[in-house]
């Protein structure tokens, strides 16, 4: 994992499936601030194609990172705007 | 265009810093030029005709999904559609065995009574288990994330159903004009 942000919030969504992490993703990202970077923990594959493509197609949003950590899938999401 | 610019047309090569305010310039153009021409918000309007336990699910996806994008999302709902949004009858959604190719049983045993029961009953423990959510969810998620779910007046009407059937936040009072208004505007158009 980077050290190079600091995660402003945890967003868990293990358990949850499409579309539910990039729905919840998105509403945790509306509720901070320009900068602050949020970190999305699931459990659904699917979530490491699905939050790219969200990322890449919604303005104000800059995708940091993604790890993926045995059945786990981290995301790494800052605001940018 | 070209008056309100400075130009090196007098001969004299442009110094960087005049280089740089024209630059400067001409962005601040194309950025007002982008203001002007819209509105770069995606629109998408989904057309939703079935009210099978197994087709209520795409539309809502894609539209709760959509919304994340920021995207202007409208579901038109009409004729068996109408169900999804029909606050009791989309509690009791159906999957059909009969005619399904992903059912493991022949037409003929889907057919039996208390087979489609049987059916969505094993398809909403799968759902469960995944971690899929419901239906109700999943249109209270659109409707909170700006969605506008649209119920076809004309069908209200054709199936006797009153106007507060419907979940709060549902929109009465349309019709296949607005839908194609809708979708005239839209950057995708789905038929479900």
């Amino acid at each position: 994992m980077s050290d190079e942000f600091d995660i402003t919030e945890t967003l868990d969504v293990k358990g949850a499936s499409c579309p539910m992490p990039v729905v919840k993703t998105k509403s945790a990202i509306d509720d901070l601030d320009e900068d602050d970077v949020l970190e999305v923990v699931a459990t659904d594959s699917g979530s490491m194609s699905d939050i790219d493509g969200w990322a890449t197609g919604t303005d104000g949003v800059e995708l940091l990172e993604q790890v993926e950590d045995g059945d786990v899938y981290k995301h790494y999401v800052q605001k940018t705007a | 265009m070209s008056t309100d610019t400075p130009s090196a047309t007098d001969g004299e090569p442009m110094t960087e810093e005049e280089l740089r305010t024209q630059v400067a310039e001409l962005e601040e153009k194309v950025a007002a030029l982008e203001t002007a021409v819209g509105d770069d918000q995606q629109k998408m309007t989904i057309v939703a005709t079935q009210g099978s336990f197994d087709m209520a699910y795409p539309p809502l996806i894609l539209a709760s999904t959509a919304a994340a994008f920021g995207w202007d999302v409208v579901v038109f709902h009409t004729f068996w559609g109408l169900d999804i949004l029909h606050e009791e009858k989309s509690k009791d959604l159906k999957l059909s065995a009969v005619g399904n190719p992903s059912m493991p049983v022949p037409n003929a045993v889907a057919a039996l009574p208390g087979m489609d029961m049987m059916a969505t009953k094993m398809m909403q423990k799968k759902i469960d288990e995944n971690g899929t959510a419901t239906i109700e969810e999943l249109i209270d998620l659109s409707l909170e994330s700006g969605v506008d779910l649209q119920a076809c007046q004309m069908t209200i009407e054709l199936m006797d159903y009153d106007e507060d059937d419907f979940y709060d936040g549902v929109t009465t009072g349309v019709g296949a004009a607005t839908a194609l208004q809708h979708m005239a505007e839209s950057d995708i158009q789905l038929l479900v």
